[in-house]
């Protein structure tokens, strides 16, 4: 399966921080990407690459094959940015019309995306509506169909569900299923790890500009795993010291156990079995996104960066 | 170029299709138009008739005294000062004269007038016109100078004629047009950057205000949305424009009835004295129909040929920095409005020229304000108002019109440079030097 986009050794360098230091990465085609770091680690600035609003100091986009060409690329790419914003004073159906044409499509086309788009999310009786009369999540859903109207391959969505509720979430989250379905290809960028987890295939975890982590979700908590086990017995076995394991955590007949080097889970079962105990659930703790995310950015983030200047 | 199409195009309609847009471009001209011919009435009308009584001690008024439009002078005999005091009071006159049996007509003694209430500036003038006109007549006739005498001296067809090297002989009522044309049009240049300007600094900041930048941005280049949103303001400008233009014309019609009567009240007003030389010269060369005939003398296609390639090139090289301004500040009308400051300065500096150029077309600050870009589209209008080569010679304005093609592509160029940095950073109000460097900085 070929990559949708490829980035090598990308560099942004402003006064004060090396907001982007050398990463490269590739995104395959279809897939839904998750590009996660914290507050500062030049998340944005490498969107605004990719997008064609910056430029980068070194390095080079490639999209679709070819070097990234902001002027005709733009049709084929939909960003939604994190800084949410529409004009507030124009009608939402003539403001969703400008913004596809100003991506290329006839004014024909354009027209009856909006059509399609606006029957599906039940958003027929906006057109005439202005955008200051909506809620802050109807304008969300207004600001995620200009992003897709125009069935891009690359969708970017910059903290999409910000602000959304459980219901308006879940219709978004569908949507992006729908789309991954058919073809596009999504970049997810987030805090919000459980939906990371939930979603995404692939991510990358960037952090004070440089890539630290990159591999799909499975690999990555394989990756850290630490070799936790959860088990639940029906009885109490007679004994728990065995020195294949460490046992972490006991509550009720429920045993939280880390297995130690050389030993394997089968090892933990079979000492169970010896004992004749019954055994009803048995499973290998794997880390949280959100626990990996911490232990590899804890101490490092930009609010706790000092400012300094760039050789 | 289609990107920039679109951007102008929705620029335009959305202040087009506003509902106060045509209320604004009609009632302002208008609210204008009565507002000045308000003051200028209020102004020169006169107040109530004045009834003023005319002791004349001395006899040397000879029993005879006429009255002008709205001063009735009577002659009165044999009144005291006080039987005027109280002829004051029972209000039969509003203020007398009482002329002393020694006063002599060739002295130097002054008379006074003495009213029941307090006399109006405007009103002082004019008595002090009609009554020494009067006594003006006495006293040459008491030299033996007869009126027909008198009306030979003070005749105007001896009046010396102005010609320049060209050769073309023009009244002095072409001066006095070309005067007003001059300031007319620079004023107007004027309050266009002025009005214009600010409303691209307004709609540059809506982008950054709605939030909204990064999204168009991914779609079009920084310079396209700039040069969307000059365009399509510089449309609605012109469509504004073109409205006002043909509600001036359809004011004309009142203007004659109301012109005449102007300049006779304006003649003997302390208004300015430039202003007074232009009506006067008009006046004296015979009021409407020879400003009609030096209407003709002034070139008109030229001068309204330049008016639309200096309003243009104005418009174009201000619209750009006003835009650039826009895009670095943050939402605060008040950072907008410092940053503003030094744009708007050499506008001002240039109505300051201008005042000197309509009189001295050819002095070293018009010629210098003429040229430089800045300054040329308000100042070389008042002199392209006395014509070629009169006001200026024609390579001056060719040089001129270059400078202000240079002029646009050159601010033009550095606001897109401001603008493209500006509009996506958000926080501190940047300063004039950290502004320059994203002008200068490579992209």
């Amino acid at each position: 399966m070929s990559n949708i986009l490829e980035l090598h050794h990308l560099k942004k360098y402003y006064a004060t921080q090396k907001a982007v230091d050398d990463i490269s990465f590739d995104i395959k085609k279809g897939s839904i990407f998750g590009l996660l770091g914290p507050n500062g680690a030049g998340k944005t600035t490498l969107l605004r690459m990719i997008t064609g609003i910056f430029f980068p100091d070194e390095g080079e986009v490639i999209f679709d094959g070819k070097r990234f060409d902001p002027l005709n690329d733009a049709v084929k790419i939909g960003y939604m940015p994190e800084e949410r914003g529409l004009y507030k004073k124009m009608k939402i159906g003539e403001q969703v019309l400008y913004l596809a044409q100003l991506k290329g499509l006839s004014k024909s086309e354009a027209l009856e995306k909006i059509k399609f788009w606006f029957k599906r999310l039940e958003m027929e009786t906006w057109w005439n509506k202005k955008v200051e009369d909506l809620s802050k999540g109807m304008s969300q859903k207004l600001q995620f169909v200009t992003t897709v109207l125009h069935e891009p391959r690359l969708i970017i969505l910059d903290e999409p569900f910000s602000g959304l509720d459980p219901v308006n979430a879940n219709l978004i989250k569908d949507e992006i299923y729908g789309l991954s379905q058919r073809g596009s290809t999504i970049i997810f960028s987030t805090h919000r790890m459980e939906q990371v987890e939930e979603i995404c295939d692939h991510i990358v975890l960037v952090n004070l500009g440089k890539k630290i982590l990159d591999g799909t979700v499975a690999d990555i908590k394989q990756q850290f795993k630490k070799n936790k086990f959860r088990v639940s017995l029906k009885e109490i076995p007679a004994t728990i010291q065995f020195n294949g394991f460490e046992l972490l955590e006991q509550q009720a007949n429920t045993y939280t156990v880390k297995i130690k080097e050389g030993f394997r889970s089968n090892d933990l079962i079979r000492f169970f079995l010896d004992q004749d105990i019954t055994i009803e659930a048995f499973n290998e703790i794997l880390p949280s996104l959100n626990d990996i995310f911490i232990e590899l950015v804890e101490g490092t983030t930009s609010v706790s960066r000092k400012f300094q200047p760039v050789h | 170029m289609n990107k920039i199409l679109l951007v102008a195009r929705r620029e335009f309609l959305s202040r087009v299709q506003k509902k106060t847009f045509l209320l604004t471009t009609i009632l302002l001209p208008l609210l204008i138009f009565g507002f000045y011919a308000l003051i200028i009435y209020f102004s020169v009308k006169s107040g109530d008739n004045l009834h003023i009584a005319v002791a004349d001690e001395a006899n040397i008024l000879d029993g005879t005294i006429h009255s002008k439009e709205d001063m009735n002078f009577e002659l009165v005999k044999n009144q005291t000062a006080e039987t005027l005091n109280t002829a004051l009071e029972t209000k039969k006159y509003d203020g007398y004269i009482f002329i002393p049996a020694t006063y002599e007509l060739m002295g130097k003694d002054s008379l006074q007038l003495k009213s029941s209430k307090a006399i109006g500036i405007m009103t002082r003038e004019k008595i002090q016109k009609s009554f020494n006109d009067i006594l003006e007549e006495k006293r040459l006739l008491s030299l033996h100078i007869s009126k027909a005498q008198l009306d030979s001296i003070q005749n105007n067809a001896n009046r010396i004629k102005f010609a320049t090297v060209s050769g073309k002989t023009d009244d002095d009522s072409k001066a006095g047009v070309s005067y007003i044309v001059g300031y007319i049009s620079g004023f107007l240049i004027y309050i266009i950057l002025f009005i214009y300007g600010s409303m691209v600094m307004r709609g540059v900041m809506e982008e950054k205000v709605s939030r909204i930048a990064e999204v168009i941005i991914s779609s079009v280049k920084p310079f396209q949305l700039m040069m969307g949103k000059i365009t399509g303001i510089g449309a609605v400008g012109l469509v504004q424009f073109i409205i006002w233009i043909v509600l001036v014309f359809g004011l004309q019609l009142l203007l004659p009835l109301i012109f005449p009567d102007l300049l006779n009240q304006m003649h003997g007003q302390p208004i300015q004295p430039a202003g007074i030389q232009a009506a006067q010269a008009i006046k004296d060369n015979g009021g409407m129909t020879e400003i009609m005939r030096s209407f003709s003398q002034i070139n008109f296609p030229l001068i309204i040929g330049c008016f639309i390639f200096y309003f243009l090139g104005g418009y174009l090289l201000y619209s750009s920095l006003f835009a650039a301004v826009g895009s670095a500040v943050n939402e605060d009308p008040q950072d907008a409005q410092s940053l503003m400051l030094p744009i708007t300065m050499p506008i001002i500096f240039a109505i300051v020229i201008m005042t000197k150029a309509v009189n001295e077309p050819n002095s070293g600050l018009a010629i210098f304000g003429s040229l430089f870009p800045l300054t040329s589209p308000i100042v070389m209008m008042a002199r392209i108002a006395h014509g070629i080569p009169d006001g200026v010679s024609l390579w001056e304005l060719i040089l001129s019109m270059v400078l202000l093609i240079a002029g646009f592509i050159a601010t033009t160029w550095l606001a897109a440079k401001i603008y493209r940095t500006g509009i996506l950073m958000y926080g501190k109000k940047p300063t004039w030097k950290e502004m320059w460097k994203w002008a200068v900085r490579k992209s």
